[in-house]
């Protein structure tokens, strides 16, 4: 069978050697957690608690707060010492609940219980996937139950578990499906469940093919599961390009997945849907990865979310060479931070230390090659983009189809003059969505 | 935890392909050509390369001190127009006439126009067309002198060609006469032309190596070749005469031009659409020259051409993005 693809994405070293055999580990914290109240995309969530209070394992310390938002759950036991402001992987200042651990680990009632969610309501399946806090942990963190209740239920034909992990060096989605593929499997079905009349498609790419075996001996008497080996290119775990090569489908920015009958969770995702509604345990845990070529003993850990970064970088041995850049996330869509002690959130579960700094180099004037049209998965021109934007041409910037950018760095990566094409464009994009935003609301 | 470290927005990683990367790959892919073209010319062919590099590496140099502009960071993208710039001269011209040719590459189609991506038309095309459009004459004489016992001064001086006494005359010249061409000569390139056009051998090495490097795609020299062998085809009044549309195909600069002139960056289609237009565009305008028109010679001028057209393709070709409908003009 040819192997699935889309147009453009780049190969691209990546470095997934460094972790991919470690398997996963669990660590334990030593200091406070953190938990900021924006860790997905909506509305912060509102605090339950206030300083002094108690807190469970899988206690629900901060609700969501309107249709888009989700809940934050304590990882572990123990008092609130003070909700205040604190540095985010986002490189932002937010209000977040500090934890001091009691290092008890006493868990709230009902914490771990088994339940059948093949007898479960589906409003009882949305509803713990909406308590257990959970949101996209691809790394955009949106709340995973508003995207379980699209309009029409009953119009979704895929359900697609993107476990394509394109981003180099990352491994937490290899190790957790390789390791607890029952998890993935499981969340698929729950899924299937909230939408009859779709097939669930596992998309993985083939540079995993333990993973692709593992999965299609697992769900071989499946007949509503699908494993699909996908081609190993960079962005193939981006949305529109995973939809595209596994239905043939193709979305764009003013669409959601559900439009054209898909919807779409990364594994892990999968995984803690999994585990809150069978296994009636909230998110309270990430996969991280640890890695880069500053990094003593890159590794795969299971932490508490609130967990500082600085923590996982001293049981990985801390740094063998002093690291220029410190990334979390992916080297093509994360975020640099001037510093690592950080909490881990549900959207920032990797940190990647390196010891130059590639993007640091001279931008030189563009010689029209090409390239970064050429390369890039959404048929953009983007040396013409980061010209409109670069002269605040926004109308022109629209009608270049530039609000389509997705952000996946492709262009930059390949322009050979090193332009901030990438960068350059997201901002140019988000000034417009903005100013969209702004003027909309000054009209209601 | 001390000191802080970098933080710049996404992508945190890049490819290894630089500008200087990608010019250091066009001047080895040209090496074979050169090279050839010294052993085909003598060493006389080395000093018009050197004499149009040098002039244009220091015109763009003097340009950036005067104009007290940063001093181009040593992209070699000079030297690549001064090499093409030879490449397309005849081995023949006064060594003060290559230097204006560098000099008018540089400072009036690259830097008067805003520099490396700014130059509307092929620098060292445009050269090669102004020199001879100004001294005809010199610029399509390829006749060179003949030794009746060449030494080996003769050869240093007259390369291979005066060995067995070929004349100057060029493949082009003699098919527009109505004689026939030996194709393996014309395959090897030993014969008369400019000093890097002759050697399609030597040529196609250096187009091997550049599709390998993904310097450059198939895209513009296939349609271009294509679409020209098949007006060739149409209106050479020969017919499917082989020995006619491989002369026309081999003979002359259609190779040097297809792989190393119109796939210049800078003066080309950015979407595969586009350079597959031009690329036909070439071809159809290359036939007009040859055949129709009095010279036999027409891809300088055919390139030249397309470059003027290329912010037009460019609009006409505009990609929709995916999953789009295309956005209509004034919406």
């Amino acid at each position: 069978m040819a192997r699935l693809t889309f147009k453009g994405g780049i190969h691209i070293y990546d470095g997934k050697n460094l972790s991919k055999d470690k398997p996963i580990t669990e660590l334990l914290p030593k200091g406070d957690l953190v938990f900021p109240l924006v860790q997905h995309i909506g509305a912060p969530a509102k605090p339950l608690v206030k300083k002094g209070d108690p807190v469970l394992v899988g206690q629900k310390i901060a609700e969501a707060d309107g249709p888009i938002s989700a809940n934050i759950i304590s990882s572990v036991s123990g008092t609130v010492k003070s909700i205040e402001k604190r540095l985010t992987a986002t490189g932002r200042m937010e209000e977040a609940i500090v934890v001091a651990n009691d290092n008890e680990y006493k868990k709230i009632e009902g914490f771990g219980q088994e339940r059948n969610y093949m007898i479960m309501s589906k409003e009882e399946i949305r509803k713990a996937v909406k308590e257990a806090g959970i949101v996209g942990l691809g790394g955009a963190g949106f709340p995973t139950h508003v995207k379980l209740t699209p309009k029409n239920e009953e119009k979704i034909e895929y359900v697609i578990v993107n476990g394509a992990e394109c981003e180099p060096y990352l491994t937490s989605d290899y190790r957790l499906m390789l390791e607890e593929p029952e998890k993935i499997i499981g969340g698929l079905k729950i899924m299937l469940r909230l939408f009859e009349n779709a097939v669930g498609i596992i998309g993985i790419e083939d540079n995993k093919p333990d993973v692709i075996d593992k999965m299609k001996e697992l769900t071989a008497n499946e007949d509503r599961i699908q494993v699909k080996s996908l081609k190993t290119k960079y962005p193939q775990g981006g949305e529109r390009q995973l939809i595209y090569t596994l239905t043939g489908r193709k979305l764009n920015s003013q669409k959601i997945p559900a439009d054209i009958g898909c919807i779409v969770n990364n594994a892990a995702t999968v995984a803690a849907i999994y585990m809150a509604v069978a296994k009636s345990v909230p998110l309270t845990h990430m996969i991280v990865t640890i890695s880069g070529d500053a990094v003593a003993e890159p590794a795969n850990y299971r932490v508490p979310i609130g967990m500082s970064f600085s923590e996982i970088v001293e049981a990985a041995g801390g740094f063998k060479t002093d690291p220029e850049k410190i990334v979390f996330g992916g080297p093509m869509m994360g975020i640099a931070m001037y510093t690592y002690d950080i909490p881990v959130t549900k959207t920032a579960s990797a940190l990647l230390g390196f010891v130059k700094d590639e993007a640091a180099v001279e931008e030189s004037v563009c010689i029209r090659c090409g390239k970064c049209h050429e390369y890039c998965p959404l048929n953009l021109m983007p040396s013409q983009l980061q010209m409109f934007g670069l002269h605040n041409d926004y109308e022109k910037f629209e009608k270049n189809y530039g609000l389509e950018c997705c952000g996946c760095g492709c262009c930059s990566y390949v322009c050979p003059a090193k332009r901030s094409l990438t960068q350059t464009i997201v901002r140019t994009k988000q000034l417009i969505l903005d100013k969209k935003n702004d003027t909309s609301s000054n009209h209601n | 935890m001390s000191g802080m470290f970098n933080v710049s927005a996404a992508p945190h990683t890049r490819s290894p392909i630089t500008t200087k990367s990608i010019m250091q790959d066009v001047i080895i892919a040209l090496i074979p050509a050169a090279l050839f073209g010294i052993f085909n010319f003598g060493l006389r062919a080395l000093l018009i390369i050197l004499a149009t590099v040098l002039s244009c590496v220091v015109t763009e140099y003097l340009y950036c001190k005067f104009m007290k502009k940063p001093v181009n960071p040593w992209d070699f993208s000079d030297v690549v127009t001064g090499l093409l710039l030879a490449l397309n001269l005849p081995v023949s011209v006064p060594i003060w006439m290559a230097v204006l040719g560098g000099v008018f590459a540089i400072l009036i189609v690259k830097m008067l126009f805003g520099g490396l991506g700014q130059n509307f038309m092929n620098p060292a095309l445009a050269a090669r067309v102004f020199l001879l459009i100004s001294f005809t004459s010199k610029m399509s004489s390829f006749t060179l002198e003949k030794v009746s016992s060449p030494g080996l001064k003769d050869f240093l001086r007259d390369g291979a060609l005066v060995l067995d006494g070929v004349s100057g005359a060029t493949p082009l010249g003699q098919l527009k006469a109505g004689e026939t061409v030996d194709l393996l000569k014309l395959f090897v390139g030993h014969v008369g032309g400019t000093i890097g056009e002759t050697s399609t051998l030597a040529l196609l090495l250096g187009a091997a190596y550049l599709l390998y490097r993904k310097v450059i795609s198939l895209r513009i020299p296939l349609s271009y070749i294509l679409s020209f062998a098949i007006f060739a085809l149409l209106f050479g009044g020969k017919g499917f005469d082989v020995n006619y549309l491989l002369g026309q195909i081999l003979g002359g600069g259609l190779i040097l031009g297809a792989f190393f002139m119109a796939t210049d960056y800078v003066t080309s289609p950015a979407t595969h659409k586009g350079q597959i237009i031009y690329g036909i565009f070439l071809g159809i305008m290359t036939g007009l020259f040859r055949i129709v028109g009095t010279g036999p010679e027409g891809v300088s001028y055919a390139i030249l051409l397309g470059n003027l057209l290329v912010p037009m393709i460019d609009n006409l070709t505009r990609p929709v993005a995916f999953g789009r409908e295309r956005v209509k003009n004034g919406k």
